[in-house]
């Protein structure tokens, strides 16, 4: 696994956008803990940003479809949309390969 | 009853609302704009003017109607577009801060985005509707939403949440604009049509000799009539104007006031007095016949009556014009200077025929002249087939009636004479210019073809060009026809001859009367001498026999006295 020589810091920095309570918002955010608790367990920030309740948002983030998860760490950052359910394009956008 | 009240109720309500464009030209096209609080398809191939359209709409939205708008850009950014549309007088950046205009760029990128799974535009709904609901906009553009298929893969997902979008866009009472690329044998690419299909433009620019000219279309006007023609629209420096091709009715009114020709002997022949104010003339013929001679001699004599002129020249320069009209003793220069007479030379193939028609417009509209002179239409026919250039004459001299104005139009027979032919029907008076090849010289010969509402001659005339103007000399018959130039002085020269031939032999007749005269009065003197002096001669011969008898008798007297004494 890479990004083993880290030490414990966090590595991983990402924002998923979300609408509420929406199927895909909802499988998204259960998929993506999964993955990421799977994967780099202690080693990520996660931010659930809910984008009905700030959105203005949409246009600053340059948000159209959603979900969308912005990997902000590591560089470059990186989007992926989506309900997050293609699990090896999730660790491809977040670097991990085996 | 109640039932019938209630149904006519329903029946105002559906009728369809419609929202101006402020568009010069498309509002009256659709006969009152785009339907109100519903979405319109604006399609068109690369730079067709869909932007330049859907900002149009925007921004006149917010300064003629008092709407705020939103712009939603796929493509182009938002200083991008406020600068591209900057050139037209369209302040972006003004209006965004008057918190008048919202533009929000969406940008898409297929290589940054990885698509994991399900997803819908939401992103894109929560942006819009936060842009709508802040300024309270009433506008909305999409330009262009099909962008979203190069950047988003599923496109059965995309579908699905365009169809969503529009129709939320109903729902939010926005009358919007979505514009899309023209496929290649549909309308849209991705068949945006399917969903938005209460009212299609489609937007088209067709190149013909090298010359690009756009045209608008209505294809669908759902639940209102509308023209179906295909309309030449244009973008110049204030925006994008569309052109109906005519005006539908003819109930222009007319003048019967006449305008001189600025030739005496032309308007002997219209019936002594020259045109009819506010008709259409039409002066054709081969090359050289003096047609514009004939246009700046009627533009000279509007000048010179204190009345404004436009001459369009599609030929000539005006310093050209200027010398060239000197040479027969017609100065225009006065004119020019003193503001009466514009000359607005151009190359017809600068630009395509309708913006040719827009720049006669425009300029007539601020203007305001009495006369208008085009000379000579015939080549614009470099830009347009002849049924293009007269669907725009037509257009043209419906707008010159309306307005009043008197044109003179020139036009260069070809020998197959195509568009003078075609162009007649819409002109009042049609004089001929024709060539007269006779004795090896050539001539100008001129007649009316037509004069609608007035008597006019049906006589050829010679058309003489002097350095002392035009004028219009009787042409002499002569055995073998019609007698022009050389064969006509001649036939004068000869007359004049025998004129004076003439006049000599009746005067040495009358000397050899006189003569006679004088002969014979002498005679008569003389003889009325030897008469006299006859006369005398008895008077003496009587005196002496009376004063001889008075004497015999005195004498008898006296001898008788001497005898009694």
């Amino acid at each position: 696994m890479k990004g083993k020589d880290n030490n414990g810091s966090t590595e991983y920095v990402l924002r998923l956008f979300i609408t509420g309570a929406s199927p895909n918002s909802a499988r998204a955010v259960a998929n993506l803990k999964s993955i990421c608790e799977t994967y780099i367990k202690d080693r990520y920030a996660l931010e659930v940003i809910d984008v009905y309740q700030q959105r203005q948002l949409a246009k600053e983030e340059q948000i159209v479809a959603m979900p969308l998860l912005i990997i902000k760490q590591p560089l470059p950052e990186k989007r992926l949309i989506g309900d997050m359910s293609d699990m090896q394009k999730v660790l491809k956008g977040l670097g991990i390969t085996f | 009853m109640a039932h019938q009240i209630n149904n006519d109720v329903v029946l105002q309500e559906r009728v369809l609302k419609k929202v101006q464009t402020g568009i010069s030209g498309l509002d009256e096209i659709t006969g009152g704009g785009i339907p109100a609080g519903r979405p319109t398809l604006v399609c068109g191939g690369p730079g067709s003017g869909k932007t330049l359209l859907s900002t149009e709409f925007i921004v006149r939205g917010i300064t003629e109607f008092n709407e705020p708008g939103v712009f939603v850009t796929f493509e182009e950014k938002t200083e991008e577009l406020t600068t591209n549309v900057a050139s037209l007088g369209f302040d972006l950046q003004g209006l965004q801060s008057a918190g008048l205009l919202k533009i929000d760029h969406v940008h898409v990128d297929r290589d940054e985005i990885q698509e994991t799974g399900e997803y819908d535009l939401e992103g894109l709904f929560i942006r819009l509707g936060h842009a709508i609901d802040t300024i309270g906009a009433k506008r909305v553009v999409l330009d262009t939403v099909e962008s979203l298929f190069s950047g988003l893969q599923d496109r059965f997902i995309l579908r699905a949440e365009l169809k969503r979008l529009f129709q939320w866009l109903k729902e939010k009472q926005v009358t919007a604009i979505v514009t899309a690329e023209k496929g290649v044998d549909t309308l849209t690419r991705e068949g945006l049509e399917e969903y938005v299909s209460d009212c299609v433009i489609l937007l088209d620019q067709r190149v013909t000799d090298k010359i690009a000219t756009r045209l608008l279309r209505i294809v669908k006007y759902r639940g209102s009539v509308h023209g179906t023609n295909e309309y030449p629209f244009l973008i110049d420096e204030e925006g994008l104007a569309v052109l109906p091709v005519t005006s539908l009715k003819l109930e222009n009114t007319v003048a019967q006031e006449r305008v001189p020709s600025g030739i005496p002997s032309l308007d002997k022949m219209l019936g002594g007095n020259g045109f009819f104010k506010g008709s259409s003339i039409l002066v054709s013929g081969t090359s050289g016949t003096g047609k514009t001679s004939i246009a700046a001699c009627f533009a000279n004599e509007a000048c010179s009556r204190g009345e404004s002129c436009i001459y369009f020249a599609f030929e000539e320069s005006p310093p050209q014009i200027i010398r060239n009209m000197r040479s027969i003793g017609i100065d225009l220069e006065p004119h020019v200077k003193s503001g009466l007479l514009h000359i607005h030379a151009s190359r017809p193939t600068l630009y395509g025929l309708e913006m040719h028609l827009v720049t006669i417009h425009k300029m007539v509209k601020t203007r305001k002249p009495s006369t208008v002179i085009i000379d000579p239409v015939s080549n614009l026919t470099t830009v347009g087939t002849v049924s293009e250039v007269k669907s725009m004459l037509t257009r043209l001299m419906d707008f010159f009636q309306n307005e009043g104005i008197t044109v003179l139009m020139t036009a260069l027979n070809t020998p197959d004479r195509e568009l003078d032919q075609s162009i007649s029907s819409l002109v009042d008076t049609w004089l001929l210019l024709k060539d007269m090849e006779t004795n090896g010289e050539r001539n100008r010969g001129m007649y009316i073809m037509k004069s609608r509402g007035m008597k006019h001659s049906n006589q050829v005339r010679e058309f003489v060009i002097t350095d002392k103007g035009l004028e219009l000399v009787d042409v002499y018959m002569g055995p073998e026809g019609i007698l022009t130039g050389s064969a006509r002085v001649a036939q004068q020269l000869q007359e004049e001859t025998e004129k004076v031939l003439r006049a000599q032999a009746a005067s040495r007749k009358e000397m050899v009367v006189e003569r006679r005269r004088r002969v014979l009065e002498a005679k008569i003197a003389g003889l009325r001498e030897e008469f006299e002096s006859m006369q005398e001669e008895l008077n003496r011969t009587y005196t002496e026999e009376d004063l001889k008898s008075e004497i015999q008798k005195d004498n008898r007297s006296r001898l008788a006295r001497n005898r009694h004494s």
